[in-house]
């Protein structure tokens, strides 16, 4: 086996099945069930359709909240009929909102598939909004239609959209790219300052209180590797991306500080040493959880593009064997890392034909496959076990403490299946 | 424009999908792009459906614009032919779809296919998903439905129900045991589980069952002038509809009204002195027209609740909505605006709330009881045991379903993927009743008295969600009372965490 650090093609070279039929993913819209939750500041408003509305709840799944921090401003046939009143309309609603909502101070205007065959110009609306309420309120616009965007891409154009509007800066100091639960962002900016790295920036960050600029001295390290025009444009403006793989697992994790580390002229035995305790609780952990998956086959559908770093985790810490990987898009710059790792992966796919890609996962018969909402039950009901890749995006599976929970979502589907004695028709 | 946080229905298309999704043998071919196939998860997941739903979506994407969307819609039609082999197709756009203009109708005639192509034209912008589902259906019935000779002996079509239906599945069970009962056979049960071969048997029925005006309404009406088919106008739900409903099958056929109610116990529960203090509960009713007409006849005729106040999601049943609150005396509120909904249960107080999910959270929030009695569905809506809401087993499940929350408070909720949010905290607990609501201690056993844990730790503790917490806590205690330790670190938290991590 080869160790994490050490530079190998992997899978770099290949070849990507590039298939275009049906995709059977959600559209961007659908990142902002977690963006709002880890942004308590802002508003989301999409301009769209009844579908959008009917979207974001079904993907929300529950309906907890009086009024969430997000909505749609439903588009009539009277918006549809003239141009010039869909721009008034998004003002009076936008007002009608934010006199109700005292508390949002950033609002993101979010652009749909409806609103953009209609060619309505969201950011111009952002910034004459932008006008009306700076500096309390703060608008921005990003898209998540579907024609442009697929289900984490949604994160990626809001995050793109707010490095568009940052300062610049030159403070030297490191961004962390990529929205995390609390509690694994907690454990993060503790390893990071163990290890010796301050002046950690987030992005997204939780207020827009603590806005920071971006600049030729900005380091910036990825957590997750959905965030490709989020990297091109950081990249334009100076910054310089940490190139490394994802912190999924024990190995990953590491991988990842010390990549940072060197950046910033710290040694890999310092890692090593302030890391220790915690590389083996996940060993262990790891080791624990991911029995049932030993030597197990897996096929992934594309989905929230996590898929070639969890394949990473999945082969080279969970002693799985990969069928086929797919993804709706491959960012070499930022899944190099893992793509390097992976030693054997028999079909990487991008982009998808659900038809085409539903019979090859026929023919395998993969002991575990790991696919959207809409395709989980259907394939159980087939005899194969899956696991909804949703629940990867919800989750908290980043670093070293997450390394067993993680390899756990994994391995639970495989160990149902062998407690349940009566068998389903 | 109109801003929406929840909305009771979804786009029309999903109207139609519910209708594919239901039939055997018919697939759908949706000009859409790709994050409307979100809508394949309400079937199965929601519904708890082993197949996928029979839909091909076209998925273009924003550089297919400029060039031949059209082709994609063609090519999907071909294939989703090729692959499925259909009886008949139903094609048509979603609201994106709509405003490129490619008439699927159009282009899926023109492909010639040996199979029936059905267009369908369901304005995205104008209307929602019952219209589309009613609509869906009529299209289908009158491309397919042909007069035929009438069965020799006396029976009926069940019309109406549909996947993602509130209790459409159990309900086709009762009433087809009842119309059995009273010697009328059921000819097709459709959409729900007919094929498009079926449909063209349609004719073949005395008249028609229509379960859910929602759903079916211009489907009898269209068999009725062209079949010559009446159809039932009673909603068997509750016990005076259902023993109507009897009655009205009688007229129609001149077969013996009959109605079996050994098992009915309803009126019994009812009358006990044990359901004394149902007596005048103000109870606020809200959902869909037909569901909500029915249970104000059961709330005031057959659980003696006092109701304060209907409404219901769906314009197109505002008519008679208004017609019975000005009969009962109260004031009726047509409206898909989830925030005019709780505006209004807000000023009512009822004591009880029969209505849909959405109510149900409302209540949750102003801490009044709830009882779900109508789409839009929710996973718990589609339980695994038998549980009609028509017919005589119906109302048993109906007394029982009501009367629970009272009882008992639910619940169980999802609440700790939302409980760092400021709208909403652990304090509020898992239970329908805001008030009152008891939270499951986590509170320190006497086993760990001894052992001390640190603020820091303590803090971390309170990030696991709350149902998990107390294992959480007596794990780690357990593990570093084994360990000898006297003091708790955020480092033990998680030794412990990874010690018994399966
Ligand atoms: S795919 Fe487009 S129309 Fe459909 S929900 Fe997403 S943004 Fe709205």
């Amino acid at each position: 086996m080869t160790t994490p650090g050490q530079i190998s093609k992997g899978c770099t070279q290949t070849p990507v099945l590039r298939e275009r039929g049906q995709h059977e993913v959600f559209c961007g819209l659908t990142s902002i069930i977690w963006l709002h939750r880890m942004m308590p500041d802002s508003f989301f408003l999409v301009v769209g359709s009844r579908t959008c509305a009917h979207l974001l709840q079904s993907a929300a799944g529950v309906m907890i909240f009086a009024e969430p921090r997000f909505g749609t401003a439903i588009l009539e046939e009277t918006d549809l009929a003239g141009m010039s009143d869909a721009q008034d309309e998004i003002d009076r609603e936008v007002d009608r909102l934010l006199s109700r909502r005292a508390d949002i101070r950033r609002l993101f205007l979010v652009g749909s598939c409806p609103s953009e065959v209609i060619k309505l110009d969201l950011a111009k609306a952002a910034e004459r909004l932008n006008a009306r309420y700076a500096p309390k309120i703060r608008v921005l616009n990003f898209t998540g239609s579907g024609i442009e965007t697929t289900f984490t891409q949604g994160e990626d154009s809001c995050l793109a959209a707010m490095v568009a509007a940052m300062p610049s800066s030159d403070t030297a100091g490191l961004v962390i790219a990529g929205g995390l639960p609390d509690v694994v962002q907690d454990q993060m900016l503790d390893l990071l300052d163990r290890i010796g790295v301050k002046d950690v920036r987030l992005l997204p960050n939780r207020s827009s209180d603590e806005e920071f600029g971006i600049g030729p001295n900005t380091h910036v390290a990825f957590v997750q590797p959905f965030l490709g025009e989020t990297y091109d444009i950081l990249v334009r403006r100076g910054a310089h991306p940490v190139s490394a793989p994802f912190p999924f697992g024990e190995q990953g994790t590491t991988a990842w500080l010390k990549a940072i580390a060197s950046r910033f002229g710290i040694s890999s035995d310092h890692v090593d040493a302030v890391t220790e305790p915690a590389r083996l609780r996940a060993r262990k952990a790891v080791a624990q959880a991911s029995e049932p998956l030993d030597g197990k086959r897996v096929f992934l559908l594309p989905d929230s593009q996590l898929e070639v770093p969890l394949a990473r985790f999945l082969s080279r810490e969970c002693g799985m064997e990969l069928v086929e990987v797919g993804t709706p898009y491959l960012h070499r710059d930022l899944v190099g890392c893992d793509l390097a790792q992976i030693a054997d992966c028999p079909t990487l796919s991008e982009g998808q034909d659900v038809e085409k890609q539903l019979d090859r996962v026929r023919a395998a018969r993969p002991d575990l496959t790991v696919c959207g909402l809409g395709l989980a039950n259907p394939l159980e009901a087939e005899g194969l076990a899956t696991k909804w890749a949703i629940e990867l995006v919800f989750s908290p599976i980043h670093f070293y403490e997450q390394a067993g929970d993680l390899a756990g979502l994994f391995a639970r589907p495989l160990r149902r299946r062998a407690m349940l004695q009566v068998a389903a028709e | 424009m109109k801003l929406s946080v929840w909305t009771y229905e979804g786009p029309p298309h999903v109207g139609a999908m519910r209708v594919a999704t239901a039939m055997n043998g018919l697939h759908y071919v949706l000009h859409a792009p790709q994050g409307d196939t979100y809508a394949d998860l309400l079937f199965t997941m929601i519904e708890r459906r082993n197949h996928r739903p029979p839909v091909t979506y076209t998925t273009f994407q924003a550089r297919d614009l400029g060039s031949d969307t059209a082709k994609l819609f063609r090519d999907a039609c071909q294939a989703a032919y090729e692959r499925f082999k259909p009886q008949a197709m139903i094609v048509g756009a979603s609201c994106t779809a709509e405003l490129i203009q490619d008439d699927p109708g159009g282009l899926g005639a023109a492909l010639g296919l040996p199979i029936p192509v059905i267009p369908l034209e369901l304005p995205s912008y104008q209307r929602k998903e019952n219209f589309g589902a009613d609509e869906t259906f009529l299209q289908i019935v009158r491309t397919l439905a042909k007069p035929t000779d009438r069965s020799a002996r006396v029976s009926c079509n069940l019309i109406g129900p549909t996947a993602l239906g509130f209790r459409h599945r159990d309900d086709i069970t009762e009433i087809t045991a009842l119309l059995n009962d009273m010697g009328v056979e059921v000819n097709v049960t459709a959409p729900y589980g007919a094929t498009p071969a079926d449909i063209t048997r349609l004719g073949a029925a005395h008249f028609n069952v229509l379960m859910y005006p929602e759903t079916g309404e211009s489907a009898c009406r269209w068999m009725e002038r062209t079949l010559d088919q009446p159809y039932t106008r009673t909603i068997p739900i509750g016990v005076g509809a259902t023993k109507d409903f009897v009655e009205e099958v009688a007229a129609l056929t001149g077969c013996i009204p009959r109605l079996d109610t050994d098992r009915l116990r309803l009126p019994w529960y009812s009358a006990s002195v044990d359901s004394t203090y149902l007596t005048g509960k103000r109870v606020f009713i809200f959902g869909d027209g037909t569901h909500v007409a029915t249970a104000t006849r059961i709330a005031r005729e057959e659980m003696g609740f006092e109701v304060v106040g209907i409404g219901c999601f769906n314009r197109e049943m505002a008519r008679p909505i208004r017609a019975l609150a000005k009969d009962i005396g109260v004031e009726a509120l047509i409206s898909d605006d989830y925030l005019e909904v709780e505006g209004r249960i807000s000023n009512l107080a009822p004591e009880l709330i029969l209505g849909t999910q959405m109510e149900r959270h409302i209540g949750k929030r102003l801490g009044i009881p709830c009882a779900v009695i109508s789409a839009p569905v929710h996973v718990q809506d589609f339980p695994a045991r038998y549980s009609p809401q028509m017919g005589v087993e119906g109302a048993n499940v109906i007394f029982d379903t009501w009367v629970h929350p009272l009882v008992m408070g639910l619940e169980e909720h999802l609440l700790h993927m939302f409980r760092e949010d400021p709208e909403f905290n652990d304090a509020a607990g898992p239970s329908h009743h805001a008030h009152g609501a008891k939270q499951v201690s986590d509170a320190p056993d006497p086993i760990g008295a001894q052992i001390i844990w640190l603020d820091e730790a303590e803090r971390e503790l309170r990030k696991v969600p709350f149902f998990v917490r107390g294992k959480a806590r007596r794990n780690t205690e357990a593990f570093a009372e084994a360990r000898g330790d006297s003091q708790i670190s955020v480092e033990t938290l998680y030794e412990a965490k990874a010690h018994y991590a399966r």
